[in-house]
């Protein structure tokens, strides 16, 4: 019973995004324009573009995230279909984690498919667009999770969208070091195992703690 | 008081009080809901009927006061969730699913039986079956209503049912599907508490009216 839950929140969200299909590439649209326009202000010599690239991907991965996190809850607390499902049976943090999961699916996964193409167009290595890709697929599921914590906490605020990244863009920003960090030690010739390895306990330890947050604001906000 | 039913569940509510703000909307609300009985509770705008219906939900807690069933404090209460019907000011259908897929994302998050068949019933009954496959957004109000009435007639258990305003914007034929479902409910030894600005009438049942007075500031 508690699967088939999951599974209807996550199936319904997905059809969601599908009925509105220029809101859900949104995102990845605006991570592709935003990252190429950095070649055109910087200019095209390669090798600064190259030292410039993992930083620039990940900050630009880091807002498009940002962008749809309004919506995350908030389509949903404002037709009641919220509420529906606290006072459900099902635990909260399921709920939490199958909302996380959809985000990621809609915003995370499209940024990771196509970072490569802005890899390229930043003349990176392949090794480093190899590393780029390795830790986006780390890295872009804390921003979900994290994000859901801001996006539950400012639910039904007037300035609701500004204040959710005030929130949780500082608590990003060891994501961005550690994502950008692996690509850059690449570039040097040193291995991006250890800033790798740091991604992924970050993201072990917000599996741990971010649908238990984000559960908890919901009940405040509700 | 000695209470009648040994075997049926009890709702309590005990010495209940809302609170918005720094205001006090109602207080020391005490009443048992047993098998078969039904409330309706009354007020003017802005008495707390909202706020005492979503206490008894779960969605609030109260600050004063205790809401117990089966002597279980409601919020840590799952069985009290599983055999709950709330309908709110909000229908909680999708704008951009349609009415067959957002009923059925209702009845599986509680844990319903979300069969096609059972669920085109459901709508049939409410007579919006024709237009199951429209989405929500190109309905009317009365229909979005209609359709999140219809998981009232997919409900066989005798639970709680907390309807706020359930005939609003509903034309009288609805009204009508409305009362017979409470009917059926009812008789089935289910309980429901409801607020309404119109009167209503259920067949064989004495509903007990619980005014919620509006207190005045000092």
């Amino acid at each position: 019973m508690t699967g088939a839950a999951v599974r209807s929140v996550l199936g319904r969200d997905l059809r969601l995004a599908s009925r509105r299909p220029i809101d859900a590439f949104l995102p990845v649209v605006f991570f592709l324009v935003a990252g190429s326009l950095f070649p055109l202000g910087v200019g095209p010599e390669a090798n600064v573009l190259r030292q410039i690239a993992p930083g620039v991907v990940w900050v630009c991965a880091l807002l498009s995230a940002m962008m749809s996190l309004g919506s995350l809850y908030g389509g949903d607390y404002a037709d009641g279909s919220l509420e529906q499902m606290l006072i459900s049976a099902q635990p909260t943090l399921l709920i939490v984690c199958a909302k996380a999961l959809a985000h990621w699916i809609m915003t995370g996964l499209p940024l990771i498919l196509v970072a490569p193409l802005l890899g390229m167009l930043f003349d990176m290595h392949s090794d480093a667009i190899q590393t780029l890709v390795w830790s986006l697929l780390l890295g872009t599921p804390i921003l979900s999770l994290v994000g859901g914590v801001g996006a539950a906490l400012t639910l039904g605020l007037r300035n609701g969208a500004v204040l959710i990244l005030l929130l949780v863009l500082p608590l990003c920003i060891p994501v961005l070091i550690f994502g950008a960090g692996a690509v850059a030690n690449v570039d040097m010739g040193l291995s991006p195992s250890g800033h790798l390895s740091l991604l992924g306990a970050l993201l072990l330890l917000t599996l741990l703690g971010a649908p238990v947050a984000t559960s908890a604001a919901l009940r405040i906000s509700v | 008081m000695i209470s009648s039913q040994h075997d049926g569940s009890l709702l309590r509510i005990k010495n209940l009080t809302g609170i918005r703000g720094t205001e006090k909307l109602f207080q020391g609300i005490h009443f048992d809901l047993q098998s078969g009985q039904a409330v309706w509770l009354r007020g003017a705008n802005g008495s707390g009927k909202t706020t005492l219906l979503r206490m008894l939900t779960g969605i609030s807690v109260p600050e004063v006061g205790e809401i117990l069933w089966n002597g279980e404090t409601l919020a840590k209460s799952e069985a009290f969730r599983r055999q709950l019907v709330y309908l709110g000011h909000s229908n909680g259908l999708k704008d951009d699913l349609t009415a067959l897929e957002s009923l059925q994302f209702l009845t599986t998050v509680h844990g319903r039986s979300s069969e096609a068949p059972a669920l085109e019933e459901a709508l049939q009954k409410m007579g919006v079956f024709h237009r199951r496959h429209l989405p929500v957004r190109m309905l009317s109000q009365g229909q979005r209503k209609r359709v999140a009435l219809a998981r009232l007639a997919l409900e066989t258990q005798p639970g709680v049912w907390v309807l706020d305003e359930p005939f609003d914007s509903l034309d009288d034929s609805g009204v009508a599907v409305v009362t017979q479902l409470l009917e059926t409910h009812l008789g089935r030894g289910g309980r429901v508490i409801l607020t309404s600005h119109i009167p209503f009438k259920i067949e064989g049942v004495d509903i007990r009216t619980l005014q919620l007075e509006k207190r005045r500031a000092p």
